[in-house]
């Protein structure tokens, strides 16, 4: 708040953002580790492109900028490491029955929906899990629109693609996911 | 999208988009009018508020477990963004 709006002020970054950055990292990466270097390696970006930043944000908002930038690339480093499984289709896609649920992929009624409002640290693993089983590109993206919560249009321009097609994918995601807490929580 | 009939792969959609606030309003008619005919989307979209739960839940979760970077944690980091200056 008290610095000048045109001047950085990298000498005092970690004093003034330090927790906060970190903070947002780590809230969305679990790895302690990996978000205590995301951390550096932002202030490091930040100093490189120093020259770049015009005051037209402010110091704090600048630096997260770049950071939202890393956790996506990071995203997007972890996803890949796990091959491309693609998603599977709930819904027929042509013929008579176009758009209309395919028989084995009707929700079924939740034994014990209860279960989901206790603070459970086994649900909690099953929903990463579930998360970390969506395929690359539809990964990215929900990660990016639910966890990073990073606006709608902001991500269209970001990846180039409609806002249909982020809808489609965010879609298939969710899609995925329910079946999965199905699968693996409520129906086990 | 000028239809009021929708289908079961596009009313969940609208369900999904409605979980961040982004359905239109003739988007939640259009879905409004298609749970009240077709049970597999209306415990689709039960659900979903409860997958939207879980969700945040998670997210806050992580953020109240967060500890803090310790002094020590962070005077290592501004000693290496000062060799860089």
């Amino acid at each position: 708040m008290a610095s000048t709006k045109h001047n950085l002020q990298p000498e005092k970054w970690v004093d003034l953002h330090g927790d906060y950055l970190f903070h947002y990292t780590h809230s969305r990466i679990s790895d302690r580790e990996m978000a205590k270097d995301l951390v550096q390696e932002t202030f490091f970006s930040a100093l490189q492109a120093a020259s770049n930043f015009q005051g037209k944000s402010n110091e704090r908002t600048w630096l997260t900028a770049i950071l939202k930038r890393k956790i996506i690339d990071y995203y997007r480093k972890i996803n890949s490491k796990k091959g491309k499984a693609e998603v599977y289709m709930s819904f027929y896609e042509e013929g008579d029955k176009k758009g209309k649920w395919i028989e084995e992929c009707v929700p079924q009624n939740w034994r014990n929906e209860a279960d989901s409002t206790i603070e459970n640290d086994e649900l909690r693993k099953i929903i990463d899990l579930c998360i970390d089983y969506l395929p690359d590109r539809y990964a990215i993206i929900f990660k990016m629109r639910t966890l990073q919560n990073i606006q709608t249009d902001e991500i269209c321009k970001e990846l180039e693609i409609s806002t249909s097609n982020l809808w489609v994918i965010i879609h298939r995601a969710r899609m995925q996911l329910r079946q999965c807490l199905e699968e693996n929580w409520f129906n086990k | 999208m000028s239809k009021f009939m929708i289908s079961c792969d596009e009313a969940t959609t609208i369900s999904d988009k409605n979980q961040y606030v982004e359905a239109t309003f003739w988007e939640r008619i259009r879905l409004g009018f298609h749970l009240m005919m077709c049970k597999s989307c209306r415990v689709y979209d039960e659900q979903n508020v409860i997958v939207t739960k879980i969700i945040d839940q998670k997210i806050k979760d992580n953020s109240s477990e967060v500890k803090d970077l310790t002094s020590n944690e962070k005077s290592v980091i501004q000693d290496n963004i000062d060799t860089k200056l």
